[in-house]
């Protein structure tokens, strides 16, 4: 077990390291000049300079990969021109908009899209895995039908749509709630949860439809094993079946994949984000777009690609947990 | 390691689909779903629509950019006046609040750089994954383990943030659509590459294939003449998921205001202006969001149809699932009821 983690550990390092490289190269190297984006509009040439050198981007290319590599593991110190300013690791630079270190501008953001994250899963695997059960429950019926024309349009609808009817129906037209502005969880849990409620379940139509499609199908796959053909031949209900005996099996994928997707949806709330005007790091990363803040892009991608890969090593130890067949190698 | 993502792929993948059937098998079976006709006609419709868009807006007599001060009401915000959004003979859906814009061209133009941006970011992520994971599948252990790697984090990289951080780094004047069609396309074919690698790794072991290659064929004839038909059933399954899922992604872009720039009308944009706009006025927000909608849900429907019509054993597997299910349920069903 302990050898599988270290293996593991390993292998995610390997593939963050690559993953740096390919966005490094990317973003810094490619086209155009950072200096120049650093250094804002209004720049003439004596600046220009000053900014290269503090950025060291008159050094060879590996060398310039090397400290960015240095700054994330061990900081990095900027001279400001009147002193020396450090950054702690993990030190992605600093913000070519208002020299802002990156890696707080991202601490800052982080709360609300991991609110938005959490609550989104869980109202996700509730919807998902119910409706999914049910379908199988009642299958060849109208129920089944109607839960798959259902799950069908939820896939259909993306964020921004599903999040403007809600807003439209909840907030303009019943005025059952107000029109979401974040609130901390430290603040006030209550006002939170509140404001949070559309944007979680704009975020869970959407998700949990998949959710449905799959615990649909991987049930359906466990029903056909063969211990549940023992279970029915003495005499255990359909219901006793579904609800306890094979629900481990079937539901084991499940968890395993909702793991892994809540590695990406940390990084895929940008548009909930940007619908309802929730600050968190989606909404900084299209605003950093939109400016070409290189720094904060670079870091968000590597946070998020990050957060992908561990997902993905909790996501399979989910996996083998939950169902003992499995085992990790 | 246990294969986590692998549960996301469309299920069974296997040659039985076209080689066995015959096209013309599959186009019966495609035909004998009702939603699959319905699914087809609504693209059918929407495909001709945006095709005759400049036609039809001639014979409307209007233009896509042409502002309309006259028919928005300043004292109001902007908001078109006239009900339903300002719908009358010569605006047949409306204006666009603010512009005073045609919506109705607007919407079609703007359905044009859908489909267009999908269908083009479909046909480059189709060809990397069949290069990819034909190479994988018959390349040597190192290079298959290298573009295998790749592949995978090709898949774990959410698309999203990584399309819209690519368009940061690309100079402003090059042509949004192409460039929406390049960074979707290059992004968002880890997926189909695994599936290509999947089923031509099963493919190789097959006599036929290894008939082909004692016979003195070259890796590449093997992979054009004898494995390329193999794969078309699932690449082309997989094919027509790609299409709605690249149609949310280019409205997803533009909605964020990193997509398609204005002029230029797109669905995704529209929306983004209509948060502004949905309670002054709510037709706008209703047309793009109803087009996106039904578009993406019809391509969705035709994917199920063509996944079961190219693979039967799907589709006697839910038959069976089912069969057996109301026998067993017979009991508990009154149960219940």
């Amino acid at each position: 077990m302990s050898l599988y983690f270290l293996r593991r550990a390993l292998g995610a390092v390997l593939v963050l390291l690559a993953i740096s490289v390919v966005i490094y190269a990317t973003f810094y190297v490619a086209p155009g000049d950072p200096a120049k984006l650093a250094c804002g509009p209004r720049c003439n040439p004596e600046q220009l300079r000053q900014v290269r050198e503090q950025l060291s981007l008159d050094d060879p290319v590996y060398l310039q990969y090397w400290h960015f590599l240095q700054g994330v593991f061990v900081g990095h110190d900027y001279s400001t021109g009147t002193g020396v300013m450090h950054c702690d690791a993990p030190c992605f630079g600093l913000s070519y908009q208002n020299d802002q270190q990156v890696t707080e501008l991202i601490a800052q953001r982080l709360p609300a899209t991991l609110s938005l994250a959490a609550g989104a899963m869980a109202l996700t695997l509730l919807l998902g895995i119910g409706t999914g059960l049910l379908s199988v429950v009642r299958r060849g019926g109208v129920v089944e039908r109607a839960l798959t024309w259902l799950t069908l349009a939820g896939i259909a609808t993306p964020v921004f749509i599903s999040g403007l009817a809600l807003l439209m129906v909840f907030c303009a037209y019943l005025e059952w709630l107000p029109f979401p502005s974040y609130v901390a969880l430290t603040d006030d849990p209550e006002q939170w949860a509140w404001n949070m409620l559309l944007p979680w379940v704009a975020l869970a139509l959407l998700e949990s439809s998949k959710y449905a499609r799959m615990t649909r199908s991987s049930m359906l796959e466990t029903l056909a094993e063969d211990h549940v053909r023992t279970f029915r031949a003495y005499g255990v209900s359909e219901r006793a079946i579904v609800g306890r005996h094979a629900l481990r099996g079937a539901v084991a994928p499940v968890i395993a994949m909702a793991a892994v997707d809540f590695g990406s949806m940390v990084g895929g709330t940008m548009l909930t984000e940007t619908m309802f005007g929730l600050p968190g790091v989606g909404q900084l990363l299209v605003h950093s777009v939109q400016t070409v803040d290189l720094p904060v892009v670079v870091a968000i991608v590597m946070v998020i690609g990050a957060a992908v890969v561990i997902a993905n090593i909790i996501g399979d130890v989910l996996y083998a947990a939950a169902d003992r067949r499995v085992a990790l190698r | 390691m246990t294969d986590l993502i692998g549960t996301k792929e469309p299920e069974a993948v296997t040659p039985s689909g076209v080689a066995a059937s015959g096209a013309r098998q599959v186009w019966r079976r495609l035909r004998a779903r009702k939603s699959a006709l319905v699914a087809a006609a609504v693209l059918g419709l929407l495909v001709l629509l945006a095709l005759g868009a400049p036609l039809l807006a001639a014979l409307e007599g209007q233009d896509v950019n042409a502002y309309h001060d006259t028919l928005v009401d300043s004292a109001r915000g902007g908001v078109p006046s006239g009900s339903f959004g300002g719908v009358s003979a010569d605006h047949w859906l409306g204006v666009e609040p603010g512009t005073g814009r045609d919506l109705f061209v607007r919407l079609l133009y703007g359905a044009r750089v859908s489909l267009m941006v999908a269908v083009g970011a479909t046909l480059v992520q189709v060809l990397v994954a069949v290069v990819v994971g034909l190479a994988a599948a018959l390349g040597n252990r190192f290079v298959d383990s290298f573009l295998s790697r790749i592949t995978e984090v090709m898949i774990a990289l959410p698309l999203l943030v990584f399309a819209i951080a690519l368009t940061a780094v690309v100079p402003t004047d090059f042509p949004r659509p192409l460039l929406l069609v390049v960074v979707i396309g290059l992004i968002a074919w880890g997926g189909l590459a695994r599936v290509v690698r999947a089923q031509a790794l099963s493919l190789k072991k097959l006599d036929y294939v290894s008939a082909a290659r004692l016979a003195g064929g070259s890796t590449w004839r093997v992979a054009r003449r004898e494995l390329l038909p193999g794969i078309a059933a699932p690449v082309i399954t997989y094919a027509v998921y790609l299409l709605p899922s690249n149609i949310v992604l280019e409205a997803s872009m533009s909605f964020l205001g990193v997509g398609v720039k204005p002029p230029t009308p797109s669905w995704g944009q529209m929306l983004s202006s209509a948060t502004t706009w949905f309670r002054a006025d709510p037709t706008y927000v209703v047309l793009p969001a109803l087009l996106l909608f039904v578009t993406t849900l019809a391509f969705t429907v035709l994917g199920d149809a063509v996944r079961v019509a190219l693979d039967p054993r799907v589709a006697s597997r839910l038959r069976v699932g089912r069969a057996k299910a109301r026998k067993a349920a017979a009991p508990a069903g009154g149960e219940a009821a």
